[in-house]
Formats: C-alpha cells, sequence, structure tokens
C-alpha cells in the first residue's frame, strides 16, 4: 500500500496504472535498502503516519502506479538521449573542433622543447613590452627561477602552455560576439542567460558531457570546457565597454558621416580597449582555475600535482603545486594590469 | 535687410513636425488637429517634440535658434543632417529633400555638406589633436598628408597652434572647442551646424569664442544654424533670429526687429533684462530718409550701437545726427526716437506692443 494509492483509484486510472511496466532498475533507494537488506519484497508496506507523507515525487507515485517512470528512469533517460545524439553531434563538432587539438598540442611541445634558458628571458621580454615595469618584468623571471628551482618549471610551463591558446581562442571569439551583443539588443537579451549559465554552472558538470563525446585522450576535451568557462568575462566586457562608449562622440562619428565600420574600428572599439582588456584578464584568471579542475580530464600541468596530492594524500606536493598556481595567476593578473593600466593612459 | 541683397536659401525646413513615441505616425493626425504638447502627453502619452516648424536658413547668414531647455532646438538641429528622423514634413538642402537620401547619400551629405560642433566638444579622446583636427578628410578617405595640412591650417587659424601632438583631454574646455571648430572647419562644408558651441564653457572664454566665430565668418561666410539659450549670445551672433518655445517657434526675424516689435509675451519676457542700449543698433531705431535734416550735430554710423550714440550725445536728447553706411546718408536719427526705444515693450503703449 502507497500513499497515493487512493489519488489514482479516485481518478479512475487504476488500469493504466497496472498495465505499466514496473520492471526496470533498482531505484536509489531500493538498492540502499537491498544492502542493509531491510526490505521484504511483496510484503505490504505500512501506512507511514501524516507528518511522514512523501512528496509526490515520481518515486513516491511510481510506488502507487506502476505506469509513472521512477526517479531512475528518468536519469536514464536523459542519458539515454545524450547517447542518442552524440554521434550525429560528433560528426559536427569532431571536425570542428579538432584544430583546437592540434593547437593546445602544438604550443604545449613548443613550450615544452624550448629550454629554461631560453623561455625565461623570453617570457621576461615579452612581459616588458606589454607592461613598460620593470618591477612586473623581474618578478615574472624571479618567479620562473623559482619554480624551476623546486622542479616545477616543467608543469608550470605546461599549465601556462594551455592558458596561453585557450586565452587566444577565447579573445578570437569572444571579441567578435561581444561587438555582435552591442550590435544588437535582441542577441544581448538572447545571450545574457547563456552567459550566465556558463558563469554559475559547477566547473565538473562541464566536463560531464565532454567526456562522452569526446575520448580523454583528446586535449580539445579540456580545451572545450576551459574556453566554455573562460570566454564569458571577455563577450560581457566587450559587450559593455562598446556600449559604454560616450555617445556624444558615437553621435560626433556620425554627424561626421563615418560608415558603421569605420564608427566600430574607429570609435567603438578603441575606446572600449580598457573594458576588452579587463575582460582578457578576467578570461585569464578563469582559464587559470578550470586547467587546475581540468587536469581530472587529463590536462597536463600543475593541476595533476594538485590532483596527485589529494589522491595520494601527498600533502607537500599538492600544497607546492597549489602554491605555484597562485603564482602563476599573480604574474599573468600583474602582466595583464599593467598592460591594461598603460593603454589606460594612452586613450586619455 | 532690404530684399535687394537677400541672400539664397540655402536650408529649408518645411512644416516639419516631429512626436517622440512608440506611434509617433498615428499621433500626427491628432496634431494636425489641433492637438497641443500638454493635451497629447497626458492623453496618449507621446511627446510632441516639435510642431510645425517653418526656417529659411539663407547662405552666408548665422541663423540662431533660440529656446530653453526642452523648447526642442537641440532636436531641431539635428534634424538638418538627419541624425534625427523627423514625424512629419521636409528638410530642403540646396534644392534636395534630404529625407528622399539613402544611406550612402546621406552619408555623403555628412562628409561634405554639413559639419558640427557640439555642446560637449565630442573630440575622440584617443586621438590627438591634430588627428581630430583633420578627422572629416580621414573619414571621407583622403590621404593622411591631406587630412594633417588641413587639420594643422584650421588649427592655427583657431589659435592651437602648438598643441598638435596633445590629447584631447590635456586641454581645457576652451581649447577643446577651437579643436572641435577646427575639425568642423577643416571639412571645408558649406553649412556647419552650432548646438550650443559655447554653452559649456565659462563666460571669459565664451565671449572669445563668440569673437572668433565673428571673425571666422567675416572671412568665410559660412552658412550657420547656431543653437543657443543664451539671449546675449543670439543677439550677439545672429543674422536671423529663431524663438522657440515648447516645440513651435514663436516669432523669427531679424533681432533687432524682433527687440523692438516682439510679438508674445514670452518673448516680451524674455528681453526684458537685457541691455538694450548695447544691442540695438542706430539703423534699427532712424528715420529712414534721405533728406538733407536741418541743425545737425553730426554723422554716427547706421551699424553703430545705442550706447555710443549716448555717449557721443552726452545725454542730450534734443540732438539730431545724420546717419552714415559705406559713405552715403541712410537716414536721420532722433536722439528722442533712441530714448524711446530704449524702454522696453511692456512698459511702452500699447500701440507701440502690437506693432
Amino acid at each position: 500500500m502507497a500513499t497515493y494509492d487512493g489519488i489514482f483509484r479516485a481518478l479512475g486510472l487504476e488500469n493504466w496504472c497496472s498495465d505499466g511496466a514496473t520492471g526496470g532498475p533498482l531505484t536509489m533507494a531500493e538498492m540502499i535498502a537491498r544492502a542493509n537488506g531491510t526490505v521484504v519484497e511483496g510484503a505490504p508496506a505500512p501506512r507511514p503516519p501524516l507528518m511522514e507523507t512523501p512528496f509526490p515525487s515520481l518515486d513516491a507515485l511510481h510506488k502507487a502506479c506502476g505506469a509513472i517512470p521512477r526517479s531512475r528512469d528518468m536519469t536514464e533517460a536523459v542519458e539515454q538521449g545524450f547517447l542518442d545524439i552524440k554521434n550525429p553531434l560528433k560528426v559536427v563538432l569532431d571536425p570542428l573542433t579538432q584544430p583546437l587539438s592540434w593547437m593546445l598540442d602544438f604550443s604545449l611541445e613548443a613550450f615544452e622543447a624550448t629550454p629554461w634558458f631560453l623561455m625565461i628571458p623570453l617570457l621576461m621580454i615579452l612581459t616588458w613590452f606589454a607592461t613598460r615595469k620593470p618591477g612586473v618584468t623581474l618578478f615574472v623571471g624571479l618567479a620562473f627561477a623559482f619554480m624551476g628551482f623546486i622542479d616545477y618549471y616543467d608543469d608550470a610551463i605546461q599549465t601556462l602552455s594551455i592558458v596561453f591558446v585557450c586565452t587566444i581562442i577565447c579573445v578570437v571569439l569572444g571579441v567578435p560576439i561581444g561587438i555582435a551583443m552591442s550590435r544588437s539588443n535582441a542577441l544581448q537579451r538572447g545571450m545574457i542567460p547563456v552567459l550566465d549559465m556558463l558563469q554559475t554552472l559547477p566547473t565538473f558538470v562541464y566536463l560531464i558531457p565532454l567526456i562522452f563525446l569526446f575520448s580523454v585522450t583528446e586535449s580539445k576535451l579540456y580545451g572545450i570546457a576551459i574556453i566554455l568557462y573562460a570566454i564569458v568575462p571577455v563577450i560581457r566586457l566587450t559587450d559593455l565597454g562598446i556600449r559604454l562608449v560616450d555617445r556624444d562622440v558615437i553621435e560626433a562619428a556620425d554627424a561626421f558621416g563615418m560608415s558603421s565600420r569605420q564608427k566600430l574600428w574607429g570609435v567603438q572599439v578603441p575606446l572600449a580597449l580598457p573594458n576588452i582588456m579587463a575582460g582578457i584578464n578576467q578570461t585569464i584568471m578563469m582559464s587559470l582555475a578550470m586547467v587546475v579542475i581540468a587536469s581530472l580530464v587529463s590536462a597536463p600541468g600543475l593541476g595533476v600535482k594538485v590532483l596527485a596530492g589529494i589522491r595520494n594524500l601527498e600533502l607537500g606536493v599538492g600544497l607546492v603545486a597549489g602554491f605555484c598556481i597562485v603564482l602563476l595567476a599573480v604574474l599573468l593578473d600583474r602582466s595583464t594590469k599593467a598592460a591594461l593600466s598603460r593603454i589606460d593612459a594612452s586613450a586619455r | 535687410m532690404t530684399d535687394t541683397d537677400t541672400p539664397e536659401v540655402k536650408v529649408s525646413i518645411r512644416n516639419l513636425y516631429k512626436i517622440f513615441g512608440p506611434e509617433a505616425e498615428a499621433m500626427m493626425a491628432y496634431v494636425r488637429d489641433g492637438m497641443g504638447k500638454a493635451e497629447l502627453l497626458e492623453e496618449h502619452n507621446h511627446v510632441l517634440g516639435l510642431q510645425d516648424i517653418n526656417v529659411d536658413v539663407r547662405a552666408g547668414r548665422i541663423t540662431v535658434i533660440m529656446g530653453l531647455s526642452g523648447s526642442g532646438k537641440s532636436t531641431l538641429i539635428r534634424h538638418l543632417n538627419r541624425l534625427i528622423d523627423p514625424t512629419a514634413g521636409e528638410v530642403i538642402v540646396n534644392g534636395e529633400d534630404v529625407l528622399a537620401y539613402n544611406g550612402a547619400r546621406l552619408a555623403q551629405l555628412r562628409q561634405n555638406t554639413m559639419s558640427m560642433v557640439f555642446q560637449k566638444f565630442a573630440l575622440f579622446p584617443h586621438h590627438t589633436v591634430l588627428r581630430n583636427a583633420g578627422m572629416s578628410r580621414r573619414i571621407r578617405g583622403e590621404s593622411a598628408n591631406v587630412a594633417d595640412r588641413e587639420g594643422q591650417k584650421w588649427l592655427e587659424r583657431v589659435g592651437l597652434a602648438g598643441y598638435e601632438d596633445y590629447y584631447p583631454g590635456q586641454l581645457s574646455g576652451g581649447m577643446q572647442q577651437r579643436v572641435g571648430i577646427a575639425r568642423a572647419l577643416s571639412s571645408d562644408s558649406e553649412i556647419m551646424l552650432m548646438d550650443e558651441a559655447f554653452s559649456a564653457l565659462d563666460p571669459l572664454i565664451r565671449t572669445d569664442m563668440q569673437d572668433l566665430l565673428i571673425e571666422l565668418q567675416r572671412e568665410l561666410q559660412k552658412t550657420i544654424v547656431f543653437i543657443t539659450h543664451d539671449l546675449d549670445e543670439a543677439l550677439k551672433l545672429a543674422d536671423h533670429l529663431v524663438i522657440l518655445k515648447d516645440g513651435a517657434i514663436v516669432q523669427q526675424g531679424e533681432p533687432q526687429e524682433i527687440l523692438l516689435h516682439p510679438n508674445d509675451p514670452y518673448i516680451i519676457d524674455f528681453i526684458a533684462d537685457i541691455n538694450r542700449a548695447r544691442v540695438l543698433r542706430v539703423a534699427s531705431v532712424m528715420e529712414k530718409t534721405t533728406r538733407e535734416g536741418s541743425g545737425l550735430a553730426g554723422e554716427v554710423d547706421a551699424g553703430q550701437n545705442l550706447e555710443s550714440v549716448i555717449a557721443l550725445s552726452e545725454g542730450d536728447t534734443n540732438l539730431h545726427y545724420r546717419v552714415m553706411r559705406d559713405g552715403r546718408q541712410v537716414g536721420l536719427l532722433h536722439m528722442r526716437d533712441l530714448v524711446r526705444a530704449l524702454v522696453p515693450v511692456e512698459a511702452a503703449d500699447p500701440a507701440r506692443r502690437v506693432a
């Protein structure tokens, strides 16, 4: 006797219910109960007291009426649905995303093949040209030297390589999307929920459909996860930056007969650049955060060390790797912020 | 203004209406039936921005459109280069209906025929002063050399030589607006739209800029449409003055004429506080005649203001002067008429008031 028997009887649905299949996989509750050996199958369950009336959930209703699917049937269906679209999706997505794998692998090889005594000065030179700040440049050099000294240089450079590729792709995709959003209110209305979802979805959840779609040995698997997660700020801030450009200046551009392309590249994008750069800074930070989680799906780098720390309870390895990630984050943040303030200064 | 030296009409605004709101077109019927601004807002929630505007802008003259904030003057000027499209009416520039223009033709109009100066300067903050000044040339696709040469030339003309490599943010308001004027001038357009161009500047600099504009205008003879809320500025610059209130024209004409014969209580209030002796000119109060006259105390110029004549006469109201223009007599000035003209209209007798 289940709680909701009476309802189905009252609605005259008894026949429909008893026609329904009662097989299917066990519910989670049943599995637990069976494991504990508490359930005696077939025996009528005592009617629960009023205060313990279960919520009319799928499982509770299923007990009263076999035709109603159980919660596990539902998740099964989601899984089956996903498996059904997997192959057609793969046909489209695989070739589309294959270049990402190549880029990630190539960049990884290039970063690893460059010897440290070239790489560290190269990074310092790059920082110098972006920031023109001796302090930040020196910090970058020292940070990498330190990581080299404690033998975490290889992992750090792998992480850097992944962040590097993913950030470039985020900018290449995100800035045009942001520009399109700033020009169309309808697109903006449509995109904002998508961006909100991408940003709030727990990072592990990204990985689930991707594992189904691609094999774990492919680098694009973690590449896609990182890009999906990290692209949001650059899109948002490009859109915002362009919308925030002084209306008077836009009006002046119109009054002098600028074409919309002249206006976009000559006025809107340059004036939105500080905001776009702030978005890129955020994107770098977020891809760094994601690259650690992506080590669950075979992304190389410092994340692997952190993971090892958790898995094998190697406390020291995990903590030091974590510290190196912080170091990497700080130096990336400092360099991009310094570059940003240089752009800000020249924009006035 | 006599009929013989009236220049051609450069821009003509005909029966222009602008209604703001989602169903502006449908509202036109109500407005044509005589519904006023307040009623339209109350009953249909649409704002009547401009109603039945008719203005002829003459070539080589400064047409000043004056009104308080909310009178629709900035809306009106934006109709000339179609930054705003009207709900009904026509805007005719050089004989062509601007409203019939397609995108390309409109861009051409904005690039070549009309330039604009803005209240808040609206310079491009990421470009140098020189690049800003030559911007109109660059937009037209002319070479950097030409753009810089023209920009340089006009920067020098507005007194900003030496500031070419500064950024707009590094200049004071007055200097920024000089760049704005240089930018408009370097496009070499025949028509210049100036939207409260000097309103954001402090009074001394504003006077400087007005003098600069008058000086430039004497030399260049552009067709200028100037928007202002400042009566003194309007009277100083205007060849033709249009007074706007609640989106409608209250009175338009020669500024001296409006001052002497205001036809609306609104304008009477408006002009009550100004220094009439400084604004009114001899030509406006003289008796137009070529007869010799007797007992003349001397000669005055038709363009002189009354203040200077009072100083000349040392306050004696019994004197008479011969009024000269370009070495020929154009009239006689009786000091008694002069003094009468100084009395603001509201205090004068009703007969004058309706005149």
